[in-house]
Parts: C-alpha cells; structure tokens; sequence
C-alpha cells in the first residue's frame, strides 16, 4: 500500500515532466520519423535551450520572450548540423555529435562560465515549476503544459499539410523522389533540423525552469529519452493513431508513461545511478524488436523450402 | 529540345577504378522526339540519362535542355524541365505517402513552395480523372498509400507523376525492366499513350531490342561510352531484329553481344 500511495503522489510530478520531455520527444519525431534522420545535436541544444532562456529571465527578460530566443538558439545549433551534414558531406549522425560537442562550449559561455545557473521561482515569474507540481491550482504546471502542447502540435499539423511540409515529408521518405519533383532535398533538410532542435531548445527552457536552473548537462542523453518515448508512443498507439496529429499525441502519451514507469521502478528502489543504463536498454530492446520480427518470420520459410528440396 | 555537345564523363578519376562512362557524346532530340537508347552493360546509357536528369555532373561538354544550358544547375532545378522514371520501383515515388499526396508533389515539380495548402479540394478531382488514364482503378484509392501498391502500379503512378506537369523532356530509365513481362506490356502501352497525346520529347532506355523498335520514332545505340548507332524516319520502322545485331557488330567491332539484349 506503501508502495501505491508514494506512487500516486508522485505521479502528478510525473506526468509533468513527462509532457515537458514530451515537447522535446515531438522535436526528435519531426527528425527520426518525418526526415529519417537521426540527430544528436539534441542533447547540446536541449541545454542550449534551458541556458538562453534561464540567463535571459534573469535579466529581466519576459519568459515567453526568453522561450522564443531559446527556439532560436536552438533553430541555430540545428541549421549548424544540417550545413554539416548537406554541404560538408559529414554523415548526420556525426554532424549532430560535432555540434552537440561544440555547444557544451558554447552552453558555458552563454552561462557566463558556470555549469549551470539556478532561477529561484520566488525571484521570478515561472512559466512552469517543480513546486507546484501538486497544487490544485492554476500555477501547476499541468495546465500551462498540456495548453502550449496543443497549440504545438496544430502549428505542426496544419504546416506538414502544407506545400512546404510535405516537401519535408517526401525529402524524409525518398530524397530521390524529392529531387526529381523540383525539391531541393538539402535546404529541406536543414529547415527540418532547425525546426526539431529549436522545439527541443524551448523544451530545455521549460525544462530548466521547471527544475528551477539549467544545467550544462542537461542534455546528456536527451536524444535516447526522445526516442524512448517516439517508441513507446508508437508501440502502444500505432494502430489505433493514424492521423499526424494524434501520432504526435502519441509521443507525448509516449514520453508521460516513460516517466511514469521511471518514477515507479526509482521507488521500487532502483539506484538513481543506474537509471541511464536502464533507459538505454529498453531503447535498445524496443528498436531491436521490429528487426527481430522482420528476420525471424524469413528464417522459418527458409526452413521449409529446405524440407521441400 | 535536347541537346548534348561532347559530353564527356569519368567515374573514380585518377583512381585504380577509373572509368570513363562518356567519351563525347553528341546528340541532339527535336521536339516531340521519341528515342529508344540500347547498348550493353556499361555502355554508358544509364550514366548520360543520368547526365541530363543531373545525378551526375559532367568533366566536360554542355548540355542544353529548351534553350537553358542546364549544365550546372542542381538535379532538383532540372527537374523543372525534365520528368524521370526510374528502373527502381521504390525510387520514384513516396512509399508512406498517399496516392494524392505524391501527385501533388509532382503538380508542384518547378514551382516555388510556400504554406498553401499541400492539395487542394479541386486538385483532388483532376488527379481522379488523371489516374483513369492508367486503367488500373486507382482512381478509387487516391488515399491509399504507395507503398501498398504493387510495382507495376507505382511505375505507372510514377509516369504520370513525370507528366502531371508537361515537361520539356521525359526520361525513362529502363523503367519496365523490373515488372514481369506482363506487366512490362502494360507499363509500356500507358507510356506510349501518354508520350503521343502530349507529344513528349522522350528518352527511353531499355535492354529489350524489340522494344527499342517498336517503341518511338528513333533509335540510338550506345557503346563504350560512345552513340554507334542513329536510326529514324522510314529506316527506324523498317529495322529488324537482326539488323539490329548486325548494325551493333560492325559499329562496336565485335561480335560480342549482351545476352540479355538477345534473350529479352
């Protein structure tokens, strides 16, 4: 009963951070999903995101203010990967990892040569905080949340139905196709980068003023949670879930139950230490089953041709 | 409306795989031209198709499509003025994406794009009557996605992308030659009814020597990179087979030939 009850009253603190880390999942959906590219510069813009925005509020700047210059930071560090990667030839994944490596550098700078900065939620106005996690009130972090994800997802809905998004979409599913149709796959592609990195750099921001101060390593990682999440949203909700908005729903919903099962597997007694370890082999695990059931089904046909022979 | 001067290409220059593809290839298409391009393996039709469509760039000569010397404009900018199949099935069209949805990519090839609407209600209705040409019902699927139809089906899908906006120049790379015969046929008789009603300047590779006859109105042979053969008018629908062959020996000097050319 313990157990249960430390649980729930958790949970709500849960589920916050889950749709927090939700807004940076749907950035790595618009690149592993829509593009086909696997982008890493997500970890460094994450803490780039959180940094502008915490040392901007600090300065007196008005938090949504602060937000959008997180976006653009963010936008910054994701067009710097896609030159990288489009007009330096360097594969994606290596472009995203010598950005991501750059930006810790640059994190510093922007916080003033500290590992991170704290934003006291009584010397400032919060968009959202840790503290009112479990308020019934109009300050938790619930409600602001699941309004600014709404409205994040329509904006998406409404540009992938556009020329220019589907553009993007085609250029992510056959670039071939893409270039033979007049698009000019490499722009698209680093506009497609800009997007998902300055989503995941206001995502860092809301992070950080929900954990009241942005760190340098924030980040780490933030790529495997981002795909943690794509994936439990897809496995759970891919047959049901057909329409763009409501797949983006499900990453969400996807990032919520990782959080959740987080918070219960810490109070089950897990090592803080440990856990890390524990996300990136479920990770593993989840992109290893689609393999598994692709190879497995041709494995026993084999078989049976042999038996006819 | 198309036209090739010395064109010259090298793949792996000042490698131990050095190959030179094209040895100045002349050529020169009127409008509302049709060529069927054959020659064996390595022969260099793919790589001067590929030339054009701008896959590749060239070392050296000029390629000029309606006027606009397109040598070194990107692949995507040609794509303004020319439309492409492609051997591969799966390459020309967006497998996760509706049927609707990859028309109306290729209604856009060579416009800008902006935030209008990806389709439009009016466009929907076009594309239904559009794909009735086709003969395979899938005017009944616009919604479906591409992956789920079958090759020949995303062939066909594929040329009538290529021609939604009437362009300059169509290139068909061997387009037929992953579909079973039957459907090798069918590909081929849409091709031919969409080339003539627009009266398409068209480029056609193929492997099969009976095709590259009975199909358009001139025909050119390739060989180490080089145009052997130029057949048109009366003597391209008068030729044979065998003559064919013949023509092909004494211009490359060999007797040897592809056994896919004799076997297809």
């Amino acid at each position: 009963m313990n157990f249960i009850q430390a649980f729930l009253n958790a949970s709500p603190g849960a589920v916050s951070q889950g749709l927090l880390w939700g807004i940076m999942a749907i950035g790595v959906y618009l690149t592993y999903r829509i593009l086909d590219v696997a982008d890493l510069t997500v970890d460094g813009s994450l803490a780039t995101g959180g940094a502008i925005c915490v040392v901007l509020m600090r300065m007196g700047v008005n938090p949504w203010i602060a937000l959008l210059c997180a976006f653009v930071a963010g936008a910054i560090a994701g067009m710097a990967t896609g030159l990288l990667h489009t007009r330096c030839g360097i594969p994606a994944i290596l472009s995203g990892i010598l950005t991501q490596l750059a930006l810790y550098s640059v994190n510093l700078r922007i916080m003033d040569g500290r590992a991170n900065t704290a934003i006291n939620a009584n010397k400032y106005n919060l968009l959202v905080s840790q503290r009112y996690a479990q308020e019934l009130s109009l300050d938790n972090p619930l409600l602001i949340l699941v309004i600014f994800l709404a409205v994040l997802i329509a904006l998406l809905y409404w540009f992938f139905g556009r020329e220019y998004g589907c553009a993007m979409r085609a250029t992510g599913a056959n670039q071939n196709m893409a270039r033979a149709q007049g698009i000019n796959t490499k722009r698209v592609i680093t506009i497609g980068l800009m997007l998902s990195n300055g989503i995941v750099a206001m995502a860092g921001g809301l992070i950080a003023q929900y954990q009241g101060a942005a760190d340098v390593n924030m980040g780490r990682g933030a790529i495997v949670i981002g795909l943690a999440a794509v994936i439990i949203g897809e496995v759970l909700f891919s047959k049901a879930f057909r329409n763009f908005a409501l797949k983006l729903v499900a990453v969400v919903i996807g990032a919520v139950i990782y959080y959740l099962v987080l918070q219960a597997v810490l109070l089950a007694g897990l090592d803080t230490n440990d856990l890390k370890l524990l996300t990136a082999l479920i990770v593993a695990l989840f992109l290893a089953v689609p393999y598994w059931k692709r190879a497995i089904p041709q494995k026993k046909t084999a078989g049976k041709e042999k038996e006819h022979a | 409306m198309l036209e090739l001067k010395n064109v010259f290409k090298t793949f792996n220059a000042g490698t131990v795989n050095e190959r030179i593809a094209l040895q100045g290839v002349d050529l020169h298409l009127k409008e509302g031209e049709f060529v069927t391009v054959i020659g064996g393996n390595g022969a260099g039709k793919s790589t001067m198709l590929n030339c054009v469509a701008g896959v590749h760039s060239v070392e050296m000569g000029q390629i000029i499509v309606d006027g606009v010397d397109v040598t070194h404009l990107p692949e995507y900018r040609r794509a303004k003025y020319i439309g492409r199949v492609f051997q591969d099935p799966m390459m020309g069209t967006a497998a996760t994406m509706q049927i609707e949805e990859n028309l109306a990519l290729a209604a856009r090839r060579g416009k800008l794009r902006g935030l209008k609407a990806g389709i439009s209600k009016a466009e929907r209705e076009n594309y239904r009557e559009q794909l009735k040409i086709l003969g395979l019902g899938l005017e009944n699927r616009l919604t479906a996605k591409v992956g789920l139809l079958s090759g020949g089906q995303r062939q066909a899908l594929t040329l009538l992308m290529a021609t939604l906006r009437q362009p300059k120049l169509l290139l068909l790379d061997e387009h037929t030659a992953a579909l079973d015969p039957k459907t090798a046929a069918k590909v081929l008789e849409v091709t031919e009814r969409i080339v003539s009603a627009n009266n398409l300047t068209t480029m056609m590779i193929t492997h099969n020597m009976r095709d590259a006859i009975a199909y358009g109105n001139r025909l050119i042979m390739m060989h180490n990179g080089r145009i052997v053969v130029d057949v048109s008018g009366e003597e391209k629908k008068q030729l044979t087979v065998e003559q064919l062959l013949d023509l092909f020996s004494k211009a490359s000097g060999s007797d040897e030939v592809n056994d896919k050319m004799l076997l297809s």
